[in-house]
């Protein structure tokens, strides 16, 4: 009869044994990244079972969920983070623009060149504001000469919204940055090497209000030129910066939808709970 | 179906108080507004001039409670950004205390205007028979009153429906006016009085069914305002 109706009767036994499949727009008809029927397995611990979820061109897609719900295992499994993790095994289907990310021929350090990744905690390299970001131009070869060099550089820290701020000490340490420009600073890399996707993963848990909203601002910018997919802890957060939200829930993908659906009228009780912070 | 459990649950006791206090300040905003409007009925049917009188004194008591809820709709909002259900039930609330006051109004209208016809030594009854309207709206009223404290979405699209009579029962009421007036011109000024009794009961009927529409928002998430019968009735 209706959704409330639904989730009522489902939530006195929330659990997840009722869980069947994810409720909403999870598959898309044109999609940049695209995975299918995903598990990943820490050992013998399985983190994700069975998600199916397609990112678009230009989209900032949210994944949200309480801790340990694998979203960042989920995350780290588009760039092949998680191979860097023993015992880790990741099995499904995962496309990038068709290519099969886990082929054999696929070289995963060209693979994270085409999908960058900022961390929640800043780490800029132990080097000058400058070579952070020259960095990875340098190693794929990217600049032809010192121009070129200098061209990305300032280019990627500009779109980063960092540049007005370093441009007179670009030979100062990244790591002498207050704890919001580090983190763009980590962007500006990032996006040096001219990435198609961006993952981020709580990429402002760790600033305060104001180096948030300029990160916030600084997301709906790359969204011109870059898909972006983040995992964010704060949930308003997600109703500000992104156009849809995945919800995890214990290694499962819940329910996917436009955020401002998930964020008015979110259709799987489990999804009701926890954007509302009540008892799952 | 009722969905009244659903306003608590958080993980902040707080939080789970805040909305069932607020909800609570809402039923009881609603209970004065019903029995203003109630004794605004009584004192036109029974050309009590003392209970009109009442009626017009206590309609602060209403706006006062509005400013009140209001205030602390928007204290929520701002501390506890609420989202999904929650945040259905503040923006519904929001809605239905304006549309509380404006009854409230009305209320003081019916009294106005009955102390008006008794200072000219005129009762409705002498026009028109206001009391099947005025029955209609009164359970209308009480109906959507009870579809927002269980948030029950099924009774209230049954009460949106009702609203048609209370129209059809209204325009009677105005024919029989207009031919009062046509007949006697001398009637004119009072039996505009009683049509604008007519016409408040009516706006009452329709605050209550705006009501109603914020109960199916709220529990399902949908908005069916100008949508027709015909739509509301496909959901």
């Amino acid at each position: 009869m209706n959704q409330v109706a639904k989730m009522n009767s489902n939530s006195s036994s929330a659990g997840l044994e009722e869980f069947e499949h994810t409720i909403g727009e999870n598959l898309l008809e044109k999609a940049k990244f695209s995975t299918r029927n995903v598990d990943v397995f820490y050992a013998d611990k399985q983190a994700i079972f069975d998600a199916s979820l397609d990112i678009a061109s230009n989209e900032v897609i949210a994944l949200i969920g309480p801790s340990g719900c694998g979203k960042s295992t989920y995350l780290r499994s588009l760039n092949r983070m998680n191979d860097t993790i023993r015992d880790c095994r990741v099995s499904g289907e995962l496309r990038l623009d068709g290519e099969d990310i886990y082929a054999p021929e696929m070289d995963p350090v060209l693979l994270r060149s085409r999908v960058g990744m900022v961390f929640q905690k800043p780490n800029p390299f132990p080097k000058s504001i400058y070579d952070n970001v020259a960095y990875g131009p340098r190693i794929h070869g990217l600049a032809r000469n010192n121009a070129e060099l200098d061209e990305i550089v300032v280019t990627s820290l500009e779109r980063a919204g960092l540049f007005g701020e370093v441009k007179d000490r670009l030979n100062n340490s990244g790591t002498s940055l207050s704890g919001g420009q580090q983190q763009r600073l980590c962007i500006a890399r990032t996006i040096a090497v001219s990435p198609e996707v961006i993952l981020m993963d709580e990429p402002a848990s760790a600033l305060d209000p104001i180096a948030t909203a300029i990160i916030e601002e600084l997301i709906d910018e790359l969204r011109a030129n870059y898909t972006i997919a983040i995992v964010t802890h704060s949930m308003q957060q997600a109703a500000r910066v992104t156009q849809r939200t995945a919800y995890f829930h214990l290694g499962k993908l819940i329910e996917v939808g436009d955020t401002k659906r998930i964020f008015t009228n979110p259709r799987h009780i489990m999804t009701e709970n926890y954007i509302t912070g009540k008892f799952g | 179906m009722s969905h009244e459990s659903h306003v608590t649950g958080h993980i902040s006791r707080r939080f789970d108080h805040e909305l069932e206090d607020i909800r609570n300040q809402v039923m009881r905003m609603g209970g004065l507004v019903e029995s203003q409007v109630n004794n605004g009925l009584r004192g036109l049917l029974e050309a009590d001039s003392q209970i009109a009188r009442q009626v017009v004194q206590d309609d602060h008591k209403v706006n006062r409670m509005e400013v009140d809820i209001d205030e602390r709709c928007v204290e929520i909002l701002a501390r506890r950004q609420p989202a999904a259900s929650d945040l259905r039930l503040i923006v519904a609330i929001i809605k239905t205390i304006t549309d509380l006051e404006r009854i409230g109004d009305q209320a003081e209208k019916l009294g106005r205007n009955q102390l008006e016809l008794i200072d000219d030594g005129e009762t409705s009854s002498n026009y028109v028979r206001l009391e099947h309207i005025g029955e209609l709206v009164s359970k209308n009223l009480h109906r959507a009153l009870d579809a927002f404290a269980r948030m029950d979405d099924a009774d209230a699209l049954k009460t949106i429906a009702m609203d048609e009579k209370v129209n059809e029962e209204f325009e009677a009421l105005m024919r029989q006016l207009i031919t009062h007036m046509m007949e006697d011109p001398r009637t004119i000024r009072n039996a505009l009085r009683v049509s604008w009794c007519a016409r408040a009961l009516e706006r009452i009927g329709d605050h209550a069914k705006n009501i109603c529409e914020y109960v199916v928002f709220l529990v399902q998430g949908k908005d069916v305002r100008h949508i027709g019968l015909k739509g509301q009735g496909e959901l």
